[in-house]
Order: structure tokens, then sequence, then C-alpha cells
């Protein structure tokens, strides 16, 4: 019962690509994604998501199939240690979505508006995501490159 | 963190009769469970009752349904169109994880962040009654500067709630008993006197199921925050506003405030002295005044007392400025 949805898919399924940073919603290293939406899956109890579709980063893509956002990464250099980097990803892959479904965010200078996505933006709506080794500069140039290559596939 | 019983909610009458703590988004309950601070025995999950919708009012304000989260919300065109105080204050708020799983009604609810609260090798009257306040004369960079009492120091962390005290929302409730009823978010949250642990006018078991929103207000709209890092932190000290002006004068003004008190914080007197006035910094002035006659420092915290005059001069000015 007391199974949060992190321990779940790390300690029962083996799914351990997404990583327990803090335990307590706070560096983002676990985000998944859940009916395609990003949240901190150590904040969340197992239970509470029957029947919800749940994306981690296995399930974007692995060293046969790389996301675009996984692609990017490796080409920016957007990590040092790695350890928040699926969730860097994961995050990253939710926030796109919440940009294309034209969602505001602090650093938008009219809510009223659609979003665009500035360095500024992506550093914003990233925010829930730390590395401590604070590849920043990189992550967000991967993200960068990566939303350009989605919109032109998509 | 401790075992619990766990029911899920089928229905929103049956909710309350479930004799547990109702858990939403549970951002901030299951951080609270895993450091034992929070320590119930049984959790009714609530996620399923259908209460995800905004829908229009017949006076012409929104009723948004407890479960609608902070994104969603601070998205919703009409918020965005209409009350844009509510979509800022939102936005301003958590990250986008957090966002995503935070309820409105939740939100109403957070506790405080005060470290005395988070450490249960500490005082706290709030999370241990009678224990006392480590916070007063202890480490209270945080807290409030308004409304204390001597037996608890802690501020309201809601960026969404002092909005919603600015707009005069209305929470919907339905108690255990299955009868209804409506709280003006004025009324809704009770300053710590002698029992902070006592945070809201809430009986137990009682659900929260929408929040009702007036008419919206003509006007600027604005919501500074000031905080510590850029994103992704509390408020120190946080200022809603809607500001009207006609003829080169303050025609309506509304504030409320973060980071300053127990609870959102509003003062009819302040928005009073600003309304007939122009817009100029003597009387800003003047406002601040009223707000901060009663301001008492902790010590770490006296910086709070000119930050909240300078946030809120540098709100009204730049809410009048197109005047």
């Amino acid at each position: 019962m007391r199974t949060s949805l992190l321990d779940a898919c790390r300690d029962h399924l083996g799914l351990t690509g997404s990583k327990k940073g803090c335990d307590h919603g706070q560096c983002g290293a676990c985000t998944m994604l859940v009916n395609g939406r990003r949240i901190n899956s150590c904040l969340t109890l197992a239970v509470m998501h029957e029947g919800d579709e749940v994306t981690t980063i296995e399930g974007l893509g692995g060293p046969a199939n790389l996301h675009p956002m996984q692609e990017a990464f490796l080409h920016h250099d957007g990590f040092q240690c790695g350890y928040c980097t699926p969730g860097q990803i994961v995050s990253a892959v939710g926030m796109l979505g919440e940009v294309s479904d034209g969602w505001p965010s602090h650093a938008t200078d009219d809510v009223k508006d659609g979003a665009s996505l500035s360095l500024d933006e992506i550093r914003e709506r990233m925010s829930g995501n730390l590395c401590r080794c604070s590849a920043y500069p990189n992550i967000v140039d991967a993200i960068e490159t990566a939303s350009t290559k989605m919109k032109e596939t998509a | 963190m401790r075992p619990f019983e766990y029911a899920r909610a089928g229905n929103v009458s049956e909710a309350g009769a479930l004799a547990g703590r109702f858990i939403a988004g549970g951002t901030n309950l299951l951080d609270l469970m895993k450091l034992e601070v929070e320590t119930p025995e049984k959790l009714v999950d609530i996620t399923r009752l259908p209460l995800r919708e905004i829908e229009e009012t017949a006076d012409g304000g929104l009723r948004i349904g407890a479960l609608v989260t902070n994104s969603d919300l601070a998205a919703e065109p009409r918020i965005r169109r209409d009350y844009e105080v509510l979509s800022r204050a939102l936005l301003a708020g958590a990250s986008g994880q957090l966002r995503n799983k935070a309820t409105t009604g939740g939100n109403l609810l957070q506790r405080t962040r005060c470290s005395y609260f988070y450490e249960t090798s500490q005082p706290c009257n709030k999370r241990e009654p009678g224990s006392g306040c480590g916070a007063i004369g202890g480490f209270n960079r945080i807290h409030a500067i308004l409304g204390t009492s001597d037996k608890c120091i802690a501020t309201h962390p809601s960026d969404m709630a002092v909005a919603m005290r600015l707009l005069d929302a209305v929470v919907e409730t339905q108690k255990a008993d299955g009868s209804s009823r409506e709280i003006p978010v004025a009324e809704f949250y009770r300053l710590p006197g002698e029992t902070p642990q006592i945070e809201t006018v809430l009986d137990q078991g009682e659900l929260i199921t929408a929040v009702r929103l007036p008419k919206p207000l003509q006007g600027e709209h604005r919501y500074r925050k000031v905080r510590d890092r850029a994103s992704y932190a509390f408020a120190l000290v946080s200022v809603a506003a809607v500001v009207r002006m006609d003829g080169g004068r303050i025609a309506d003004a509304r504030l409320a405030f973060g980071g300053l008190a127990h609870m959102p914080w509003r003062d009819a007197a302040v928005e009073q002295a600003l309304v007939g006035q122009e817009p100029t910094m003597a009387n800003f002035d003047k406002a601040a005044d009223i707000l901060l006659a009663e301001a008492k420092g902790q010590g770490e915290n006296d910086f709070k007392i000119p930050l909240a005059r300078r946030t809120l001069k540098a709100v009204l000015a730049d809410a009048t400025k197109g005047a």
C-alpha cells in the first residue's frame, strides 16, 4: 500500500531507468509521464494509478531506437554523471507536450497568448529537474534541438 | 512512512463517511507522511470523483472542481483571459511536475513549510500541540510578520490561495453527514492563536468539492513573487493585485499578500486608502504604512517588513503606469 509509483517501477517491475534522488518531489529524477503528463513518481502511490498509462524513460526509447530527446542529450553532452538524465529527458518530453498544448508558464510575457519556447521558457519550465553536475547549459541546448527536430518530424 | 489503510471513494456522498484522510494529488501529504509529520491511519483516495470540471455559473463567474489540477487551471483560457492574477499565481508556484498533480482543493490545504514543523525532533505547536515553537527565537527567516501568536509564527505557503483571497472565491464543501455549505475564502483560514494545529474552519470529514469565482474583475492583474530562486521556491513575500484606474486616479484596488502570515493576507483599510488617490509613491507608502502598522519581525525575518513595502509599491507602480 505504501509503495510509490517510482518504487513499483524500480523494485517490482525492474524498470530502473527512473531514479530516486530526493524521494520528496524536489529533484525531478523520478519524473514519469502518466496519461501523457509529467509527474514526480516518488510523490504518488502506485495503488492510485490503476488503469493509468505510465511511460518511463525505457518507454521513450532505447539504444537501438533512441527518442529524439535522448539523441539530443547525447549530441549536446547534456549530462555529466547521468543520474538526473532520465528524469530530465522524460520531463523535457512532457514539457514539450505542454508547450504544444499552448500552456503558459511563469516566464510567459502575456499568459493570454499561446506559449513559445525561448531559452528562458525552457529554463523556467524545467526548474523541477535539478542537475548537481550543473550541466544546465547543455541540457537547455539539447531540449531546444530536440524541440526543433520533433516539430519537423511531427 | 507508517502503514495505513486505503479506500477509494466511488462517489462524493460516501467520501466523508469513509472516515479517513482525503488524498488527491498527494504532493504535500505523501511528502509529510514519508517524514512522519503526518501519520493518517486511513487514506481515502478521492481522485476518481467527478470533480474535474470548470463550468460557468449563473452570475457570470466560474465553478472550479476541487480536482482540477493546478496546471489545467492555470492554462484554462477563461482563467487566463478573465482571472489572469490566478493564472499568474498558479504558474509562480512549484514545478511543472507538481502542478500537474496538485489539485485546487489540495492547494488550499497545503501545510506550512516551517522547518520546525517538518523536523520531528524539534518542538512545534502545529505538529504536536503544547510542545512549543522552535521558530520563535530560532531559524525564522521565512516566517510570518503579521497575525502571529506566541504559539506559532508559520506562514501559509500557497500562491494560488493568495489569488483566491483577492478574487473573493468561495469554497464549496460537503460534510460527512451529506450536507453541503459554502465558505468564503475570507473566512476559510484561521490565524494561529492558541491552536495553530487548526488551520481552517473545515470539520472532520468535510470534503472540498469546488471553488467558485465571482464574475471577473476589471483592471490590471499582477502577481509578484519575491523568492530566493528565480523559479521553484516558496515566496518570501508575494503581492497579488487587481487595480483599475479612472481619470488618472485609482478607482478600485484589490490586494492580497503571501509569505506574511498564517493565511493569505488581505486588509480592507489598505485598499480603501488607495481608492480615489493618484498613483504616487507617497500614496503607495501610506498604503504600506497601514498594511505594516502591526508588523512584527522575529529577528531573521525582519527584512520582510521593508521587502513587503517595496514589493507592494513596485506592484502598484507597475499596475498604474499606463494611466
